[in-house]
């Protein structure tokens, strides 16, 4: 294959950039690949990519006190996780919490677990009887519950769509 | 058992069984996990590192799943037994590097691999042959249940299991199937596919090769996120979405067995007759002629070759496994070499 750019020389550098999911490829010479410049880098490492993500919110950075912070857990400061886009150890997530949220939205558009639990004792303490849920897991069940009772009606299955409806009534007045 | 010996068995993820598995060749699941107490790998000492996996050898050895697994010391490795564990994925190639105290354990039929001390204290697999991810879902239920007997993992009720990268954070699970999708790729449908994927929160990666290369056509679609969904929900959605990818793969094959027929043909019998007279031949090109054939067995144009065998020779092809068939390290000249004479007596 040839270089897309000069069109002269065996295309050995292949690049694919997705840009608002347009996936667009580009196939070219080592030289050209020189002359586009160096800002171009063969690997972008998953660090450099959660350095931009993890800035600080606003309100943090504009108390110093909190970029210096340190997890006494490990010696982890603020700046070294966003540097290398790690956490040292288990304490660091209560050390960072607040820097956190927004991090956990921007990665997996919500700071919420949803998933298992490990056994006992962890899940024994947990998982009480009457434990309410957490807000972000109730916002989510009565999404999917008002999107199952529009399907039910759609469907006309009324039996179905009163069930949710009792169940959605019962978690808006939690 | 030792790595030698894995070089006589087929890995049971490829044995072509298994929903789909013409075309869904094998799911795998991933757990991320660490130890409750105990510095993250990146930031640990030699003594964190050591007790992990003095830890995690005393948990895996006491589970039921784990039974006759063997455990591999990855400081004491030759660069081509790491290499040879990295084919097989068994092991990722970042626990090929820096090896002090570093350990993986190896599950009868390569199910089930346990890697110590990569980015996390432990990343649990189970691989499956087709679109099996429940089935491997229960095997790592059960795995982690057993291991939790013994080891307390960190985990906070907020955030769920806590791994050293923010991106695993949650379930810490990592779900993937490997397609073989060479009929999307030559009716122009790959970018198409992968922009409406990307959209649904999965990942499409090239499976062999680096970065988003796809040497052959196979590909590795997984879930992107591990937090706002539970692991049901994320092995469900995949599930659905690798269904969907396969139809649209066979609808494929149907337009070009069609409308398409003697360009495809054409092809996939040059590949063959390539494969089946090279006398020199290097890895890459081996793989896009394997996956012609591969696509030929599917049509039908291709009779009597066993799809299992194929799948086993896209392992066997690769440099460690060469060498370790050979009994002997090769150059790369050497290896093109003895490559071609494995594939004209196996094809």
């Amino acid at each position: 294959m040839l270089c897309d750019i000069c069109k002269k020389n065996e295309a050995t550098v292949h690049l694919t950039e997705v840009v608002n999911e347009d996936v667009s490829e580009l196939h070219i010479c080592q030289k050209c690949a020189r002359a586009k410049g160096a800002s171009m880098q063969q690997h972008f490492g998953i660090a450099e990519l959660l350095s931009g993500l993890a800035d600080l919110p606003v309100d943090m950075v504009s108390r110093k006190s909190h970029i210096s912070i340190k997890c006494p857990g490990c010696g982890m400061s603020y700046d070294n996780f966003k540097k290398m886009g790690r956490f040292g150890c288990a304490r660091c997530y209560d050390v960072f919490k607040r820097a956190l949220y927004p991090l956990f939205k921007k990665i997996h558009g919500t700071s919420c677990h949803t998933g298992k639990k490990p056994l006992a004792p962890i899940a024994a303490k947990t998982n009480k009887p009457g434990v309410p849920d957490k807000p972000c897991i109730v916002k989510d069940k009565l999404k999917d519950l008002k999107a199952g009772l529009l399907d039910a009606i759609k469907a006309e299955e009324f039996e179905q769509a009163a069930v949710l409806r009792d169940k959605i009534k019962s978690y808006e007045h939690r | 058992m030792n790595i030698d010996n894995l070089i006589n068995q087929t890995s049971e993820w490829l044995k072509g069984a298994g929903a789909e598995s013409d075309i869904a060749i094998s799911s795998r699941i991933r757990l991320a996990r660490n130890i409750d107490g105990l510095t993250f790998v990146d930031w640990s000492d030699d003594k964190t590192k050591q007790q992990v996996i003095e830890l995690s050898k005393e948990a895996v050895f006491s589970s039921s799943c784990m039974k006759d697994a063997f455990y591999i010391d990855m400081s004491v490795l030759s660069p081509l037994d790491k290499q040879f564990l990295i084919e097989r994925h068994l092991i990722s190639r970042e626990h090929a590097i820096e090896t002090e105290r570093k350990a993986v354990f190896v599950g009868n039929g390569e199910i089930v691999s346990i890697m110590v001390n990569e980015e996390d204290h432990l990343r649990l697999q189970v691989m499956q042959s087709g679109i099996a991810l429940y089935d491997a879902w229960d095997i790592m239920i059960k795995l982690e249940k057993d291991l939790e007997r013994k080891i307390k993992f960190a985990f906070s009720d907020e955030w769920g299991y806590l791994t050293a990268c923010p991106t695993n954070t949650g379930t810490g699970l990592r779900a993937s199937v490997m397609m073989h999708l060479p009929a999307v790729v030559m009716t122009a449908q790959i970018n198409g596919l992968i922009k409406a994927v990307s959209k649904l929160g999965l990942t499409v990666r090239g499976f062999f090769g680096e970065g988003t290369e796809a040497v052959g056509n196979f590909f590795q679609v997984s879930n992107q996120v591990t937090m706002g969904h539970g692991e049901a929900q994320t092995i469900d959605n995949l599930t659905r979405i690798i269904k969907q990818i396969t139809a649209q793969e066979r609808g494929s094959r149907d337009f070009l067995r069609e409308k398409k027929r003697d360009v495809i043909e054409d092809k996939i019998s040059r590949a063959y007759a390539t494969l089946e007279s090279a006398h020199i031949i290097t890895s890459s090109e081996t793989i896009d002629l394997l996956s012609l054939v591969r696509l030929g067995i599917g049509l039908g144009m291709v009779k009597g070759l066993n799809r299992g065998k194929l799948n086993d020779l896209f392992i066997l092809i690769q440099p460690a496994h060469l060498q370790k068939l050979a009994g002997k390290e090769l150059s790369p000249s050497e290896r093109d070499i003895k490559r071609a004479e494995l594939i004209r007596s196996s094809i």
